[in-house]
């Protein structure tokens, strides 16, 4: 009883830390001084100063006046780059597969965001601000993804980011098929077991939702002349399907090989709708004309290869290849830690393919937004966007570069000084709560406590990664 | 698209071809593929006007490399190329030594996950001291070539598994067979130290397996500890037995044991014992251990080495940590941490090299383990030997590999840059003094698919 008392203060304490954190108010105004900007769009600019106001971009030049109770930081030595999209996360996901059913549209993301996640605040200090928060691959068809903005310390609906096109994972091969889930005696294996089976499973997912729209299409039509007709039943898991066909759902694809690719798209063009992105996608760069033919883009990892059989074939020049194929193509983490060091994988395509440094940036900031539709607010240093940025101690492609801080519509969300200065205060506070009695070792005999994890973590088999 | 580069590749052999007189060398020499049967030749080989990066030394800012039959045979900036000698002209390039990655298990696994078949990681059972890595390398993996074309001449491949895995070998990252890779044959013994709550310091068993309370915990470790003490022990007493029977062939004659045999190089301390270990406890568990048995002790992980580094100082335990890229062990761990601890041994004096801790895919990505513990507070002096000179040091073949120094195997890497940044080519390659072509299965795919149209 009393340990469970001192428990809950414990994880009040804990928490009200972190209020504490994320209620230091925003100054309206923050001005970085005579820094390297790396804008992106409008190449990189030397010496100049780039002003923030009321979470927007408000100006980038030189010499720009700032009100005087505006924050002015130092930017000499220093670059400024936008915030760091990652296409593909599992991040503050509490649970990640709904994998009783190949077909799982009816489940969101949106309903698991788990705020506190640590990893968020590590992200954070590696300049990522927005994540593409997907569901498992588990199913052919999976749950939809829900877009954030990383205010770690918020409450999960401050992190959803507003006019994100809504999205929903897809995902064939390996995972899928559960080709690492032996048989067991007596146990029917799910359907689908081969690529042959998740086209049909997708078909025919498909197949329902046109006519479960015709009957919507049909009733609305036919309403207005007659009060009296009675509404089609509504179905959450078509909905979600109809909007794809409607052209109001970006659809993000977890696949590995050529044909399978290529049997997405043929399926997609059959039912008249987009593939917005090919995730993970290894072997994009045997097909890569087919998926800039069909205007798909691609969200990829930079080298990670051979962690299973659809993996033998990646390679690191994939990036290069689609990029100049005319792929719109990002570079994603799936990894909390990898998120960390986004800045990295992007620069991987300069060393490996000869992409331009304009062209690997756009890998972790402009393509991504263009990929979750929300291109006309962040992934570039352009007057008017959300600020979202960070500024980093080194051009963001050296090894040696570290973030300095990070900033979410503005609101300084990560800062290392601050960080820093902060740890001797957190170590006094973590050693007053060692001395708490429940947290102290226990006596022989007794239980020991199980260390506490952060988030569940059901993504064992259908893992996206080794 | 890939115009510049092949300009800048063209002007470069062209300016090979007006300034040598002797036998020229371009790009196109060496090894092209990832299978082939017979190794590039040894030779002599002068690499001119290069900014040399000694790492046990001051660098050279315009030097020459000699490299003759396998060695390095002259570095300085004073120093004649031999007549006949195949030239490089290096002016713009830098040279540096191998990397050394003393953590992986290159060469035992091809694809972890459906294709049990090409995996050699793991015996059966909790002891395998005679299971030796060297047995199972295959010098044809594709992960040998894609790692080596990186700049990663050599690699510590360790098997898994168990309590006693088994004994690991360094190599290098070229030959037809196994004994061609060799450089240690048989280079460490390789134990999980014992982890506290479950399973070996490799990570099997984990969480589940942990018994109802501390005191069944802590019983089933010391049982553990308890086990491989006995067989450390059973090994010296062998060991003095058979060579008691050696000199006196009077003694009763020990039955041979292939088990045992193969542990009395480690338990006289002549061959290092390599701890996986992560934690604080196990850390130093796997020291007073190895003080105890008199083994010569590395640590491999060493997640918490930070916390333990009096300790590993005074004993002069050296680490070789693989967690920089993990994610922090706590919760309330800084963010940092892990990038920091190479920073935090080098300030508390304590040795340590930095690997990735990978089976093989990830390997060439050394470069940026050591970079970002430069981003985290590590010279970038140090950062550059904790993947040559020190774990070369470490390994005790620092005679051999690990700087560019006369006399070492020649294991030799020309960069258009520095060497830890990643957009730094890779422009030459010399493993055991032979001129390695700059082919992988990754660029072989990448040719056959980037002109698809």
């Amino acid at each position: 009883m009393t340990k469970k008392l001192i428990l809950m203060i414990v994880a009040l304490v804990g928490f009200m830390g972190s209020v504490a954190q994320a209620q230091r108010v925003a100054p309206q105004e923050t001005l970085i001084r005579n820094a390297t900007v790396l804008t992106v769009t409008r190449g990189t600019l030397q010496n100049t100063d780039v002003l923030l106001r009321n979470g927007k971009i408000a100006g980038i030049g030189k010499n720009l006046n700032a009100s005087s109770n505006a924050r002015v930081i130092d930017g000499t030595g220093k670059y400024v780059m936008p915030g760091i999209i990652d296409c593909h996360s599992h991040s503050m996901l509490d649970t990640i597969n709904e994998g009783t059913l190949a077909v799982t549209s009816m489940v969101r993301t949106e309903d698991v965001l788990n705020p506190t996640d640590v990893d968020l605040y590590r992200a954070l200090a590696g300049g990522v601000t927005t994540l593409n928060l997907l569901h498992g691959s588990a199913n052919p068809i999976g749950g939809l993804n829900s877009v954030v903005k990383v205010k770690y310390g918020r409450p999960a609906t401050e992190f959803l980011f507003p006019g994100a096109m809504p999205g929903i994972k897809f995902a064939l091969g390996e995972n899928v098929k559960r080709s690492s889930t032996p048989n067991q005696p007596g146990v029917t294996r799910r359907y689908p077991n081969t690529r042959m089976g998740v086209e049909e499973t997708i078909r025919d997912a498909f197949v329902r939702a046109r006519d479960y729209k015709r009957a919507w299409d049909e009733y609305r039509a036919a309403v207005g002349k007659d009060k009296n007709l009675v509404p089609p039943r509504r179905d959450l898991q078509l909905e979600p399907l109809v909007e794809i066909l409607e052209g109001k759902r970006y659809v993000h694809a977890h696949c590995y090989i050529a044909s399978e690719i290529l049997m997405l798209i043929n399926l997609a063009d059959e039912f008249g709708f987009k593939i917005k992105t090919f995730q993970h996608v290894l072997e994009g760069y045997k097909v890569a004309k087919e998926i800039a033919a069909h205007g798909a883009g691609a969200s990829i990892f930079a080298d990670s290869w051979s962690y299973k059989i659809e993996a033998y074939d990646a390679i690191p020049y994939n990036a290069a290849i689609m990029t100049r194929a005319g792929v719109v193509v990002s570079m994603n983490s799936d990894s909390d830690e990898r998120a960390r060091r986004l800045n990295i994988e992007a620069a991987k395509a300069m060393h490996w393919g000869d992409l331009t440094e304009e062209q690997a940036l756009r890998l972790i900031t402009l393509n991504p937004a263009i990929q979750l539709g929300v291109q006309d607010r962040v992934g570039s240093i352009e007057v008017g966007k959300d600020a979202d940025l960070a500024i980093w101690d080194g051009h963001p492609f050296s090894v040696y570069s570290r973030v300095d801080t990070t900033f979410v519509d503005g609101v300084v969300f990560f800062d290392r000084q601050q960080d820093l200065t902060r740890r001797s205060e957190l170590a006094k506070e973590r050693a007053t709560l060692e001395q708490a009695e429940p947290n102290r070792p226990p006596a022989p005999g007794q239980s020991p406590q199980r260390p506490r994890r952060p988030r569940t973590q059901d993504d064992t088999i259908e893992e996206e990664q080794p | 698209m890939n115009l510049p580069t092949r300009f800048a590749n063209l002007a470069l052999v062209m300016s090979i071809c007006m300034i040598c007189g002797q036998t020229l060398l371009g790009q196109q020499i060496g090894n092209p593929t990832t299978q082939q049967g017979v190794l590039p030749p040894r030779g002599v080989f002068a690499i001119r006007n290069a900014r040399i990066v000694t790492v046990s030394g001051p660098d050279i800012e315009n030097g020459t490399v000699v490299i003759r039959d396998g060695k390095i045979e002259a570095v300085g900036a004073a120093v004649n190329v031999p007549p006949g000698a195949q030239t490089i002209d290096g002016r713009g390039l830098s040279v540096y030594p191998g990397m050394i990655d003393a953590g992986t298990n290159m060469g035992l696994v091809e694809v972890p996950q459906g294709a049990n078949g090409t995996v050699d990681l793991s015996e059966v059972g909790d002891f395998n001291p005679n299971a030796k890595a060297i047995t199972a390398v295959n010098p044809y993996s594709a992960h040998v070539a894609v790692t080596r074309v990186e700049g990663i001449t050599n690699t510590v491949t360790a098997p898994t598994g168990g309590l006693i895995s088994g004994q690991a070998t360094l190599i290098n990252l070229l030959g037809t067979a196994p004994k061609e890779m060799a450089v240690v044959p048989h280079a460490a013994l390789v134990i999980n130290y014992p982890r506290i709550g479950g399973g070996g310091g490799g990570g099997f068993g984990g969480f589940q397996q942990q018994p109802a309370n501390l005191t069944e915990t802590l019983d089933a470790n010391a049982r553990q500890v308890e086990q491989i003490r006995k067989m450390l022990r059973d090994a010296e007493a062998y060991g003095r037995a058979r060579d008691a029977y050696a000199k006196d062939r009077s003694l009763p004659r020990p039955d041979q044991n292939i088990v045992l045999e193969s542990l009395v190089p480690y338990v006289r301390g002549e061959q290092p014992v390599i701890f996986r270990a992560e934690r604080e406890p196990e850390i130093r568990g796997a020291i007073r251990f190895a003080e105890e048995m008199k083994l010569k002790p590395i640590i491999l992980g060493g997640n918490d080495a930070w916390k333990v580094s009096s300790l590993l100082k005074e004993k002069n335990v050296p680490v070789i940590l693989t967690g920089v890229f993990s994610l922090p062990v706590r919760e309330d761990d800084p963010y940092d941490t892990l990038y920091e601890t190479p920073a935090k041994l080098q300030q508390a004096g304590v040795r340590f090299a930095i690997s990735t801790g990978d089976s093989g895919p990830e390997v060439r990505n050394l470069a940026q383990y050591a970079g970002m513990a430069a981003a985290y507070g590590l010279s970038k002096t140090d950062a550059l030997k904790a993947v040559t000179l020190y774990p070369a040091q470490i390994m005790n073949v620092a005679d051999r590999l690990g700087s560019i120094d006369a006399g070492k195997i020649a294991n030799l890497v020309v960069t258009d840059g520095d060497l830890l940044e990643i957009r730094t080519r890779i422009r030459y390659l010399f493993i055991d003094g032979r001129p390695v072509g700059l082919t992988s299965r990754h660029t072989e795919l990448n040719d056959a698919f980037k002109n698809r149209k």
